[in-house]
């Protein structure tokens, strides 16, 4: 066999030698960082693209976490303005009845003076009548006209007896 | 029918001899010489776009580098990503000689890797490389691979011959594995080539069954090429492990 035929050996270990040497250089020097140029230019863009994501996603998050806080203060807002409107018209609803009530009471007392008073003036009418009535019965059974001192006495202790 | 031995022939095409050393111009050495610039062309050309998305060659290209770089960090882990350069070429100068030699080139055609003054220079470089690199990492410690940490003190009359007998026989179990793979191969082939031939012209019919084991078999072939390229590589891969990190 030619392969152990040691006159073959150093011709093949020659060109071996230079075709290794040669082949190792293109390698580590050519085409191998280009190769890992190309990979790891890929892998770049690859993590710029997840961190764009990652950044957009924040953002987003951001924004609905800023939509959510706008709405619940206006919601808040909303719930004070319609609160204080409710406590201002419990409070004007109030006054108003209080006055109202108040109104009614001076009504009530005054209208109860004005009986009071008409009551005095009825009892004081029934006191003339009845001393007029009593000055003709006086004047019918005795014939003369009766004495008006003692005739209103007389009324007066009729009304005394009568009151109790 | 050519002899199967014929085709593992030295062809000087330019004889040359300085200083009364042969180094001439064979096929062998045109062969290595096609290796280089088919496996440079083919790894700069196909990253020249350098596509975001690769195309057909590109990825070819890619999934070459990042086989070589995923064997080398899971055999010898992040210190071995120095040693890169050097076990890529050594995959593709095995590679490149295996597949190109299972090609009818004309003139030239041969496959350097079935001499086995090839595959054991290649080997030999791995070898010394590896030592060299254990002593330099671990200084006279590195000796200390010799006997297995936690035997009695005993067995090493008996264990540190044989450690020290296997691990010198690394570079020869290297090179003859893939020199007697490509050259029993291309034998095979060769003799199948004549039955199909030799059958074939006689009669028609029984040369097509030797045909058919014949594509058969340089299927096989085919899967060879790439898997001896394959494990010499991860055998020196292994080695390189065992010199940094000492089993």
């Amino acid at each position: 066999m030619p392969q152990f035929d040691p006159a073959l050996f150093t011709p093949q270990l020659f060109w071996l030698l230079l075709t290794f040497i040669a082949l190792y250089a293109l390698m580590a020097l050519v085409a191998l960082p280009k190769i890992g140029a190309v990979l790891d230019e890929r892998q770049r863009r690859i993590d710029d693209n997840l961190d764009k994501a990652a950044q957009l996603k924040a953002e987003a998050d951001a924004a609905v976490a800023a939509y959510e806080k706008a709405l619940a203060e206006s919601r808040a807002q909303a719930q004070k303005v319609i609160r204080e409107a409710a406590d201002r018209l419990a409070r004007e609803a109030d006054e108003r009845s209080r006055a109202q009530a108040a109104h009614l009471a001076d009504l009530i007392k005054s209208g109860e003076q004005r009986i009071a008073a008409a009551k005095a003036q009825a009892l004081a009418n029934v006191r003339t009548v009845a001393t007029d009535v009593a000055a003709s019965v006086v004047e019918r059974l005795v014939g003369k006209a009766a004495n008006q001192a003692k005739l209103d006495a007389s009324v007066t202790a009729a009304f005394e007896e009568q009151g109790r | 029918m050519a002899n199967p031995i014929e085709q593992f022939k030295i062809l000087p095409l330019v004889p040359l001899k300085v200083a009364g050393v042969d180094i001439s111009f064979t096929n062998s050495a045109a062969m290595m010489v096609l290796a280089v610039c088919l496996s440079t062309l083919f790894l700069t050309l196909s990253v020249r776009s350098r596509a975001l998305v690769p195309g057909r060659w590109q990825s070819l290209a890619e999934i070459f580098y990042e086989f070589i770089a995923g064997m080398l960090r899971d055999n010898v882990g992040s210190e071995g990503r120095r040693y890169f350069p050097f076990i890529f070429t050594l995959f593709m100068f095995v590679l490149f000689g295996n597949v190109l030699g299972l090609l009818p080139i004309p003139a030239i055609g041969f496959t350097y890797t079935s001499h086995i003054i090839v595959t054991f220079a290649l080997a030999a470089v791995v070898f010394v490389g590896v030592t060299l690199i254990g002593f330099w990492r671990h200084g006279f410690h590195f000796l200390r691979m010799f006997f297995p940490e936690g035997a009695p003190l005993v067995t090493a009359v008996v264990l540190v011959p044989i450690e020290i007998i296997s691990y010198l026989s690394r570079p020869i179990s290297l090179s003859v594995r893939l020199f007697a793979n490509m050259t029993a191969g291309h034998i095979i082939l060769k003799i199948l080539g004549g039955f199909v031939v030799t059958l074939g012209s006689m009669y028609i019919l029984p040369g097509v069954l030797p045909f058919a084991f014949l594509s058969a078999v340089t299927v096989l072939e085919i899967g060879i090429a790439l898997l001896q390229a394959y494990v010499f590589t991860v055998l020196t891969c292994i080695y390189l492990h065992d010199a940094i990190h000492m089993h």
